[in-house]
């Protein structure tokens, strides 16, 4: 469904995305694991269409969306859910949930619910600097949920969370890909990246290794946290 | 135009902005018609003394809520200029009396405005543990031929609360001085904002001042602007801590989304007693380019993202 090939961007002469393949297959959860600094965001600002690529290509159902603006590419069924959310003055939780489609307000419990968020307390709240930063990442989830997307770019919605809300984020994400949704999930955190189907490791804006999650996040514990690499891949 | 077709035509642009005419209409409501310088309805309802004199330039105007008295229903005030041109002059002289608790909510209309001004001038005392809520939206043409120059003094007393806002966003505002100022005795709570959203050549000046002169007195200065066009905004928060552990805080927030657009935000705290605080934020710039990224990812293109920004900081 999503397919990323050679995709390069180099700021001040410098790799950051260096000839980067991946794929996410279609109602599928891609786990993507990486340490600081290896260009997690930046790949994901760049399938979202924050940014563009000095050279690559993007493409979705074989349709090549490189060149598209955000809007387009939302329209087409990708979104993002931010690392660091921004905050929103004056829009409720549930005008928020409303922005992608007209839910029923059924329909929003219902994503309230499944981020464990309870309706009652939520619906009114304005999503601004009253949330703490675990509830505004749950809400940024259910804002996902409720678009329905084809693919999910999921930026680091695990980290920052307490043991009590992470379940729920990881209980958001498995809903969302057994209803058809598939989602590249960003981490650094190899306890997350247990939902996936598969996981690969990213190093200096590059895919370093992949397979199975178990495998992959042996591997990271063994090769990148003890390492720290920030240049040229370890492979 | 008869009296009758006046109040007739202030009902209807009442109407037309989104007044409850209900409201106006009913017995069980306290309120108020005043167009250019007739009073055009009165009503009082227990609890409420309500005094007017017609001038050659307004109307002096006298409310009393009276002690002990809750007002269930919200009162409803409505001033206008209908023609193009015209001079509105109120002269407000009001008293919650002590433990009264009222809901005031105010409209002015001058829909047609080419050259009208609204001047007034308000002595606001509220009395020990009495609250008093006022909601004041204009709804201004599109030409900007309008000059509102409101003026309150506001005494807030032992255990009293006073909260304000006035809304701008229909139309253009036109040319603006506002100026409260809040004066507010001990375990006092006092909350002033603005709502505007300043459009073509519009003229804003903005002071909001609040003294925390009792022990524990509370105050928030507010004030939310959007800017576009070439619109022109100076807004002057201060706070002032004058008591022990008096806390107040000065909130300023300018969205500047237009070339012509100048902004400025004058915050200012001052304290003089080493047990008060009191704490200020102001910000201007353009919309914060994440807020609408983000927005564009649900599917919204730029301008329906900028437009559900500023509804939300205007709301």
């Amino acid at each position: 469904m999503l397919e990323i090939k050679d995709l390069t961007l180099n700021l001040n002469g410098k790799p950051i995305i260096n000839h980067l393949n991946l794929e996410v297959r279609e109602g599928k959860i891609q786990g993507l694991l990486g340490m600081n600094g290896t260009g997690k965001t930046t790949l994901a600002n760049l399938i979202m269409g924050l940014s563009y690529p000095d050279g690559g290509s993007i493409m979705l159902d074989g349709q090549d969306i490189t060149g598209d603006t955000i809007s387009q590419r939302a329209r087409k069924g990708i979104t993002l859910a931010w690392q660091d959310p921004a905050k929103f003055e004056g829009l409720s939780v549930a005008e928020y949930l409303r922005l992608s489609r007209n839910l029923s307000s059924d329909e929003i419990e219902r994503l309230l619910w499944t981020v464990g968020l309870p309706p009652l307390e939520y619906l009114d709240r304005a999503v601004d600097a009253s949330l703490s930063g675990g509830e505004r990442k749950r809400v940024e989830l259910a804002s996902v949920l409720a678009m329905r997307p084809k693919l999910a770019v999921l930026d680091e919605v695990d980290s920052g969370i307490d043991v009590v809300s992470l379940p729920h984020i990881m209980n958001g994400i498995v809903e969302m890909s057994q209803q058809g949704s598939a989602a590249l999930l960003i981490t650094h955190s190899e306890d997350a990246v247990g939902i996936a189907e598969s996981v690969s490791i990213l190093c200096a804006g590059k895919i370093i290794n992949s397979g199975p999650p178990q495998k992959m996040c042996r591997w990271f514990k063994t090769n990148c946290q003890t390492c720290a690499h920030i240049g040229e891949p370890v492979l | 135009m008869t009296v009758v077709k006046e109040y007739e035509a202030m009902l209807e642009a009442y109407g037309a902005a989104g007044g409850d005419l209900q409201a106006l209409k009913s017995s069980e409501v306290g309120n108020l018609v005043i167009h250019e310088n007739k009073v055009l309805g009165v009503n009082e309802t227990p609890g409420i003394k309500i005094k007017t004199k017609e001038t050659e330039t307004g109307v002096n105007l006298r409310l009393v809520i009276e002690k002990g008295a809750k007002i269930k229903h919200p009162v409803h005030l409505c001033f206008g200029v209908l023609p193009k041109e015209g001079l509105q002059e109120i002269i407000f002289k009001m008293e919650a009396e002590n433990d009264s608790e009222v809901n005031l909510v105010a409209h002015c209309l001058f829909p047609n405005a080419t050259k009208v001004t609204h001047r007034m001038k308000a002595q606001i005392k509220v009395g020990d543990n009495a609250r008093v809520r006022y909601r004041e939206t204009h709804y201004h043409g599109e030409s900007g031929g309008v000059s509102v120059i409101p003026r309150a003094k506001i005494k807030v007393g032992k255990g009293g609360g006073w909260e304000s806002t006035l809304a701008i966003i229909e139309g253009c505002v036109g040319v603006l001085r506002y100026d409260f100022e809040i004066f507010g005795e001990e375990k006092s709570n006092s909350e002033l904002m603005v709502k505007l959203f300043g459009k073509k050549e519009d003229d804003i000046n903005i002071v909001e001042k609040i003294h925390l002169d009792g022990r524990e007195a509370r105050g928030l200065a507010k004030s939310r602007l959007v800017l576009t066009d070439n619109a022109r905004a100076i807004v002057r928060g201060e706070t002032y801590g004058n008591a022990p552990f008096a806390r107040g805080h000065v909130d300023c927030l300018e969205l500047v989304n237009g070339e012509g657009v100048t902004a400025q935000a004058i915050p200012v705290v001052f304290v003089n007693d080493k047990r008060a605080k009191v704490t200020h934020e102001a910000a201007i710039g353009s919309i914060d380019k994440k807020q609408i990224q983000t927005l564009m990812a649900r599917g919204l293109d730029e301008e329906q993202a900028v437009d559900v920004i500023v509804r939300g900081v205007l709301k």
